[in-house]
Order: C-alpha cells, then sequence, then structure tokens
C-alpha cells in the first residue's frame, strides 16, 4: 500500500508539471506508438491523444509512464497483443484497449507483462479482449480501476480477466471483469490482495486460483459466473466481506473449495447460488459471521474434510442447510443461526435448549436421485423429514449444532 | 346466468361460512407475518398451509354448498332456465366465493405489509387449486345422492392427491433410479394438480436448488414459454375437465 | 295441454313409472294421488323436466319438453318442502324469480297481499317459519299467472287462514280456466279443489276419470271412502298382480 501511495503522489506531480522531471510526448492518431516508446527516455511522459490507433504489439522496456486523454482507442483490430511489457516502474492509465488477436496460441492480451516490477495498470477500460490482462513472473503490481469485458459465446473463445502467473506481492482493486473466462485468475501468486473487485458473468469462474498462498479477497463481488468460485491447493488464505451471488447450474458454487486448509472465509455473503459451499479435501478451516441465504444447498460438506469449523453464521431460507456424502463428521457446528430451527429456549439464553441438525432426510434423498427434488415441499416429503427429525435414520447422527442461536446475527 | 349468478353469489357472500374462511385466511396471514421475519419465509409458510388447506377446504365446502342448495337448485330447475345455467351459477358461486376469501385472506395483509413475485403466484395458485377442488367436490356430489359419500370422495380425492400420489411417485423414482426419469416425473406431475401448484411455488422459492444437475431440467421447462404453456394448460385442463363432466351429470341428472 | 306419452322411468332397481300415459287438459283440476312411492312426485318431476324419462315423450302446449326449458314459464309450481338460500331476503327471491321471466311484465300480487309478505321483504329466507316459507312457495307460484299449475301437498304446514286463502285462490284460477295438478293427502281439499281424479299406483295410471264417475265406480258418494275403496282394491291387486295386469286404465 506505501509503495503504491507513493507512486501514486509520484505520478500527480508527474502530471501536474511535466517539466519538472523529465519529458513528456504526445502522441496523435496516425502517428506510431511504438516509435514513441522507442524515442523515449526511461521515466518520460507519453501522453496519448484522443482518438483512434490500429496499432498492435507494442513492446515497452523501459519505465515510463502513459497516459490516455480521453481514452484514446487502441485497436489490434483481431491481431495478436497490444501492448507486451517487461520493465519495471512503467504506469499505463486511461486507455482504451479492444480487440486483441483470438489466439490462445501465444495467448493474446491487452496488455502482457513479463518479468516486471512495481508497475501499475488503472483507469483503463478493455473490450473484446482475449485475455484482458496478463501478467507472468512479476511482482508489486497495482492493478485497480480497470473495466474488462468480453462478449464470447462459448468457455474456449476467451482467455482470463485479469491472468496472474507466478507473481507476488499485488495489488488488484476495485476492477471491474465480465465476460472472460476466469474473472481473476491466480497461479503460483502469493502475499496479494484481491478488494473490491466486481466480477460478473464470466464463461467459468469468477475467481480461480490455484497454489497461491498467503493472499486475501476482501469485498469483493462474484455475481452470476458460469461457475462461481473455485479455488485449490492452497494454505492460509483470507476471504473476508465477499459476495457470491447467482451462481446457478448443475455445477456451480458460489465458492469451490478443494484442499484449502488453514484459511479463514469470515463475514461473507452467498445469495442464490445453486450451492454456497462446497469443500472436499479441506481442513482447519473457519467460517464465522458469513451469511447464507435462499442457496438451493447452504454447504456441501464431503466426508474428506475434517477440523473445520462453522461458527456464528446465519443459515436462511436455503432449500437445504448442509449435505453430506458420509456417516463420519469431523467437523464442527457451533453458534449458528438455522431458520429452519424448531426448538425452544427455556432458560432464555438466546440459545436453543436442544440441538438443531441441519441434514434434512430429503436432501440425502435427492442427493442420490437428483429427479427426486421435483417432490420437495409436498406434504409428503414434508411428514418424511418430521419423522427423520424424531428419530434419525439416513442423516448423520452427529452433524448437529448443539448452540443454535434462537435470533439471526446481525451483521449490518 | 349472470343473474342466476347475482343472486346465488348474493347468498353464498353472506354466508357464515365465507365470513369464517376468510378470517381464518387473515389470521393465518397476520400470524405468518408477524412470526416471520422477512417475505420469503412469509410465502413459504403460507404456501405449506396453501397447499394442505385450500383444496380440503375447498372440497368440503363446495361438497356441503351442493347438497344444502339442493332443493334450492331443484326450483330452479322448475323455472324456465337453462339446466347448465344453474350448474354454473352455483359452481361460479363457490369458485368466486373461495377465491374471495383467499384474495382477501391473503391479500389484504399483503397489501398492508407488502408482497413479491412468489407471493402473487400464491395467490394464483389458491385460486386455480380453490377451482379445481370445487369441481371434483361438484363432480362427487353429482355422482352420488348421498351426501355424506359425496364428501368421502372430495376427502378421498384430496388425500390422494395431496399425499398418495406423491408418495407413489417418489417410490416410482427410487425403484427406478438407475434410468432417467426426468421425463417421466415431469408428465406424473402433471397428472397432479396440487404438484403442479407447488412446483409453480417451487420455481419462485427454490430457484437455486432446482438450477442443480437434474432441477435445471425442470427449471429449464417451467421457465420456457413452452413449458409455461404445457403447465399452464394442463392446470386449466385440471381445472375445466372435472367441472365440465360434473356439467355433462348435472345436465342429466335426476332430482 | 300436457300429454304424458310412454313414460317409464328407473331409478336403479326400481321400476317408478311404467309406460305411463296421461292427458292433462286446460280448464281442468287434477287430483293426484296414490299411497307413498307410488310415482306422484316422479311424475310431477318429469313434467318439470327435473327427472329425466329412461322413455316416452312429455308435451306441453303440443311442443316435446326434451332439451326444452322455456316450456316451464308456462308453469306455477310449489314444491312440497319449499327451502331456498337462507341468507336470501323475501324481496331478492322475488326479484330473482322476476328476472327469470324477463318477458311477464303483469304480476299476480293477490297472494302477497293475502299473505302479507311485502311487511316481510327484508326478512332473510332463512329465519323463516315452515309456514310461512310454504306461503312464499304458494305466491311464487301464482306470481306469473300461469297456464298451468303444479302444487305437490300446497296446504301443508298452513295455518287454518292461510290454507283458506289458497284455496280461495286455487279456485278462482280453476274458474279463469287455467290447468291445475294437484298433490295432497287430505282428501276434502281434493274434493274442494279437483274435478279429476288420477290415482297412481306402483307406477301405472290405475284410475284417471272424473271424480263423479269415481264415486259412481266404486258405489260410494263421498269421495273419501271411494279413495279408500279404490285403494283395497290396489292392494289386492298386489297380490294378485299377474291376473289383474288387463286392468289398464282409460
Amino acid at each position: 500500500m506505501k509503495a503504491l501511495r507513493v507512486s501514486i503522489f509520484f505520478l500527480l506531480c508527474l502530471i501536474g508539471s511535466p517539466e519538472v522531471l523529465a519529458n513528456t510526448i504526445r502522441i496523435n492518431p496516425g502517428q506510431s506508438i511504438q516509435k514513441a516508446v522507442d524515442r523515449a527516455s526511461p521515466g518520460d511522459t507519453l501522453i496519448i491523444s484522443e482518438g483512434t490507433y490500429k496499432q498492435f504489439g507494442i513492446v515497452i522496456r523501459k519505465p515510463l509512464t502513459v497516459i490516455g486523454e480521453n481514452y484514446p482507442v487502441i485497436d489490434a483490430d483481431f491481431k495478436g497483443n497490444i501492448l507486451i511489457v517487461a520493465t519495471s516502474n512503467l504506469t499505463i492509465q486511461g486507455l482504451k484497449l479492444i480487440n486483441t488477436g483470438r489466439s490462445n496460441m501465444d495467448d493474446s492480451a491487452a496488455i502482457k507483462f513479463f518479468d516486471s516490477k512495481d508497475c501499475i495498470v488503472r483507469d483503463n477500460i478493455l473490450e473484446n479482449t482475449y485475455f484482458g490482462l496478463h501478467f507472468s513472473n512479476s511482482s508489486q503490481l497495482t492493478i485497480i480501476n480497470n473495466k474488462i469485458s468480453a462478449s464470447a459465446l462459448r468457455e474456449f473463445e476467451v482467455g482470463n480477466g485479469i491472468h496472474l502467473w507466478k507473481c507476488k506481492n499485488s495489488y488488484i482493486g476495485n476492477n471491474e471483469v465480465s465476460g472472460h473466462r476466469d474473472g481473476i485468475y491466480l497461479e503460483f501468486v502469493t502475499n496479494t490482495q484481491a478488494k473490491e473487485n466486481k466480477i460478473q458473468k464470466n464463461m467459468r469462474y469468477g475467481l480461480h486460483f490455484m497454489f497461491s498462498h498467503d493472499n486475501s479477497y476482501i469485498r469483493n463481488t462474484f455475481k452470476n459466473n458460469g461457475a462461481g468460485v473455485a479455488v485449490m491447493y492452497t494454505k492460509n488464505v483470507l476471504m473476508k466481506e465477499n459476495r457470491f451471488e447467482e451462481n446457478w447450474g448443475s455445477s456451480a458454487y458460489g465458492i469451490l473449495l478443494k484442499d484449502i486448509s488453514d484459511s479463514e472465509v469470515v463475514g461473507n455473503i452467498f445469495l442464490k447460488n445453486t450451492v454456497g459451499i462446497y469443500m472436499e479435501g479441506s481442513s482447519r478451516m473457519e467460517f464465522t459471521n458469513n451469511t447464507f441465504r435462499e442457496n438451493g444447498w447452504a454447504l456441501k460438506l464431503m466426508a474428506s474434510c475434517d477440523q473445520n469449523t462453522f461458527k456464528a453464521n446465519n443459515f436462511t431460507q436455503n432449500t437445504f442447510d448442509i449435505s453430506t456424502n458420509g456417516s463420519l463428521v469431523l467437523n464442527t457446528l457451533t453458534e449458528n443461526y438455522w431458520d429452519k430451527y424448531e426448538g425452544y429456549d427455556l432458560d432464555k439464553n438466546q440459545i436453543g435448549d436442544i440441538g438443531y441438525r441441519p441434514v434434512n432426510l430429503y436432501s440425502v434423498i435427492v442427493e442420490k436421485i437428483p429427479a427426486a427434488v421435483i417432490l420437495w415441499r409436498s406434504f409428503m416429503v414434508t411428514l418424511l423429514d418430521r419423522m427423520e427429525k424424531i428419530i434419525p435414520t439416513l442423516t448423520p447422527d452427529e452433524m448437529i449444532d448443539e448452540s443454535p442461536k434462537m435470533k439471526p446475527y446481525d451483521f449490518g | 346466468m349472470l343473474k342466476l349468478l347475482k343472486y346465488a353469489l348474493y347468498d353464498i357472500l353472506k354466508s357464515r361460512f365465507a365470513m369464517i374462511y376468510t378470517v381464518f385466511m387473515i389470521l393465518v396471514a397476520v400470524s405468518i407475518y408477524q412470526v416471520s421475519d422477512d417475505l420469503s419465509k412469509v410465502s413459504l409458510s403460507l404456501m405449506n398451509i396453501m397447499i394442505m388447506i385450500v383444496p380440503l377446504i375447498s372440497a368440503v365446502f363446495a361438497t356441503t354448498h351442493f347438497y344444502n342448495n339442493l332443493e334450492f337448485i331443484e326450483l330452479m330447475l322448475a323455472q324456465p332456465v337453462k339446466r347448465s345455467h344453474v350448474f354454473l351459477s352455483q359452481l361460479f358461486a363457490v369458485i368466486l366465493m373461495l377465491s374471495l376469501s383467499i384474495m382477501i385472506g391473503f391479500g389484504l395483509p399483503m397489501l398492508l405489509w407488502g408482497a413479491d413475485t412468489s407471493l402473487i403466484t400464491l395467490l394464483a395458485v389458491g385460486v386455480i387449486l380453490s377451482a379445481v377442488f370445487a369441481g371434483f367436490a361438484f363432480l362427487a356430489s353429482v355422482l352420488t345422492r348421498d351426501k355424506a359419500k359425496a364428501i368421502g370422495i372430495s376427502l378421498g380425492l384430496w388425500i390422494y392427491f395431496s399425499l398418495v400420489y406423491d408418495g407413489f411417485v417418489l417410490y416410482l423414482i427410487y425403484s427406478f433410479a438407475d434410468y432417467p426419469l426426468e421425463k417421466v416425473t415431469l408428465g406424473l406431475v402433471m397428472l397432479n394438480p396440487v404438484d403442479l401448484g407447488r412446483i409453480l411455488m417451487l420455481m419462485q422459492l427454490d430457484i437455486s436448488a432446482l438450477m442443480g444437475y437434474t432441477g435445471a431440467f425442470f427449471q429449464k421447462f417451467f421457465s420456457s414459454s413452452m413449458g409455461l404453456l404445457i403447465a399452464g394448460g394442463t392446470l386449466a385442463l385440471w381445472t375445466l375437465l372435472p367441472n365440465l363432466f360434473a356439467m355433462r351429470v348435472f345436465k342429466k341428472r335426476d332430482f | 295441454m300436457i300429454s304424458v306419452k310412454n313414460i317409464s322411468k328407473k331409478f336403479g332397481k326400481l321400476q317408478v313409472l311404467k309406460d305411463f300415459n296421461l292427458e292433462f287438459r286446460l280448464g281442468n283440476s287434477y287430483a293426484l294421488m296414490g299411497p307413498n312411492g307410488s310415482g306422484k312426485t316422479t311424475l310431477i318431476k318429469t313434467i318439470l323436466g327435473m327427472v329425466m324419462p329412461d322413455e316416452g315423450e312429455i308435451f306441453v302446449k303440443n311442443q316435446p319438453i326434451k332439451g326444452s326449458h322455456s316450456y316451464r314459464q308456462y308453469i306455477g309450481y310449489m314444491p312440497q318442502i319449499g327451502r331456498y338460500p337462507s341468507n336470501m331476503k323475501i324481496g331478492q327471491l322475488f326479484s330473482m324469480m322476476k328476472d327469470m321471466r324477463p318477458e311477464i311484465k303483469d304480476y299476480d300480487l293477490e297472494l302477497v297481499e293475502a299473505f302479507e309478505l311485502d311487511q316481510m321483504k327484508d326478512k332473510a329466507m332463512g329465519t323463516l317459519s315452515g309456514g310461512t316459507r310454504q306461503k312464499v312457495s304458494a305466491t311464487l307460484a301464482f306470481l306469473f299467472s300461469p297456464d298451468i299449475l303444479i302444487l305437490d301437498e300446497p296446504t301443508a304446514g298452513l295455518d287454518p287462514i292461510a290454507v283458506e286463502i289458497l284455496k280461495a285462490k286455487i279456485k278462482r284460477e280453476r274458474a279463469a280456466g287455467k290447468l291445475i295438478l294437484i298433490t295432497s293427502h287430505i282428501m276434502s281439499d281434493l274434493e274442494e279443489l279437483t274435478n279429476q281424479a288420477v290415482y297412481i299406483f306402483d307406477g301405472e295410471v290405475y284410475f284417471n276419470d272424473t271424480i263423479e264417475s269415481l264415486k259412481e265406480l266404486t258405489g260410494e258418494v263421498r269421495f273419501s271412502p271411494a279413495i279408500a275403496k279404490l285403494m283395497q282394491w290396489t292392494l289386492k291387486k298386489k297380490v294378485t298382480k299377474r291376473e289383474m295386469s288387463h286392468v289398464e286404465t282409460t
């Protein structure tokens, strides 16, 4: 953060008094951006005037500040990358980059960074790109306020919106990504923060990361992505106050956790997902103060998960609260609010006097025979469930919240 | 016809039953609104009441009403009016009264405390189920000459459609779990008006779950215009067929 | 005016009317008699179109009644027990009946006045006594001055004053040349009000002629014993039914 502030301050100085430290070069429509880049000295500022530039494959290998005036359009006309960067201390701001190549041979991107450091990409608009922003082997990146959208019809026709591979110490904030394969894709990315991004309507995952330890994801919105969010093989992750909404489909999840351990999921909202959280092979995670609302299944907790704790979450209006695939339960449920809880509280301590079993008999049946979902809420199924609540036979006995809250938590 | 309906309706709307039923519905709705903290929970609870109670009350009330009005129906038949008009005026009066009770009983609290699409759907489903079960009741009434028997048949139909039928479907699904059953299940629920009404509600309340693997098939069907047309058409048939059949019998029945 | 031709009707296994033939003519008043369950009510209901005959046809004013409803405007019918929607007021009942015959504008309000129904216009039918309800039924039957009056036990349940009012009214209508059909168990009423006797037994017409000839046939001077004799004969007939089956009515 500090680095960011300093660099923004630095940048502001540059704009305010261009002649103080370095030269300012203005580029007008018809002129070659590549030539201007080649001409510039490190530290110079390039101002691209309003207009359309049919150019692509522009290589930048020196620290520069590239600023677009009133969003000049750089149109690659479906040929390859637009900007290719391998440097440090580069700022790219206010450009409108459209129509990259479509090839997945070279993974065409609007801006592609290799081995870079301390770079800022901000306030850009990317339209109809194959990959949006593509970073490899870079660090200290600041990626903020970009609007990235594609309009592919099929998953294989498009790359990722913000793609980081082997990067670290970066910040991804306030970006909007839509229509790509994965909204944000991180692989081998560490110590990075993604904050307040809006990731919607991407073909596959809103957020997808693997082997990316020690990252945090705060106040992002993942909405209506093909399969929600999927994260794998990672430890020490913080997910806080994100929204996972309307991820609908046969294998769509608010969030899919596979082999995630020692992480925290706090204060998130899972709204109207087919499955709020699906987890397998995950351990030692803490889920607190989350809201699960109007999901088909709030949680699908596979038996391969252990030592996870669900504490003080709200479960309201989910069709099914929890389903699982085994009878062994190695996870803890405590002090959650369940709207389906029908117990009583005689000692008035706001905690129900009898436990709540969140696994519904019918969810077990639906798990086995999906077509049976059509009978849900029929009188007969309600009767079956009542019976099961009294004498559990098919549902795991130990899956129980012994201290269910009587009233929902107010998470504000 | 309209004249007959006017008088039949006037009588039925002033009946003690109409008052009690409406007040009952209002009490149910008000207490649910008071207890629940948000709208979808309200529609969930109201739906449970609706699916159970409305068909039951419709069936029993329509049968009782038919038999209580038998002498009056006879008097009507001695007048220069068409038999079908006598029948329809009685039937519409019953359906309108039942629908009005639901509309007022559930609708007033909705106006007061707000409603969403699921609650509007609920009202529509309630009206349709009232009409369907009034049809069943009239059919049972014209087919028998004994009030107790007719009420028995109406209750039997109610139990069958609310409970037994679903049990049968579940059993079937369970037995043939290895086969793709979506289309069969879909066909089977078409044969039960209560299920159809319930599924229209599911589409509002459990859309997220319906988007799951097989559910997506149902969801697609019921949200496509073709599917809605078929579902709506089937519900219309369920409303029309028992009533039309009852009218046919009524036209030939001896009094 | 009304011809009943070859009417047969079965209720389940019970043959109620057997190949029934009758002719009711304008200007006559018929006493429809027979023991309980003999088919009187079924006959009336068949004429009114409430019961569908298995075979045969009925003509009213020379028109077959099958599939028709308009002929009923010529008939005023007073049922044995008139039950009405309990929340409907007397006034509404009357306007409803008037609504059903929009083409008739002249109403016979004689009984309305005689029974003082006007003062009770706003009373709900459900609150009325059985007698008052009978008054309403009677008034409705006469309200449209129909050519044909079918009165099923008209005097039952009425107080003596009302009985006299009703009887006087029936007599006046008879004098006016209407066709009147009455069933009753009160022989004196029948003798007073009718000139023709129809005796039905076991689904068949056993006797159909003037009261005078009935008296002649039975050798009785008074109506009541004549009927009693007729009844005795029919009971004998029941025992030796097959042999007597040639005893057909005229």
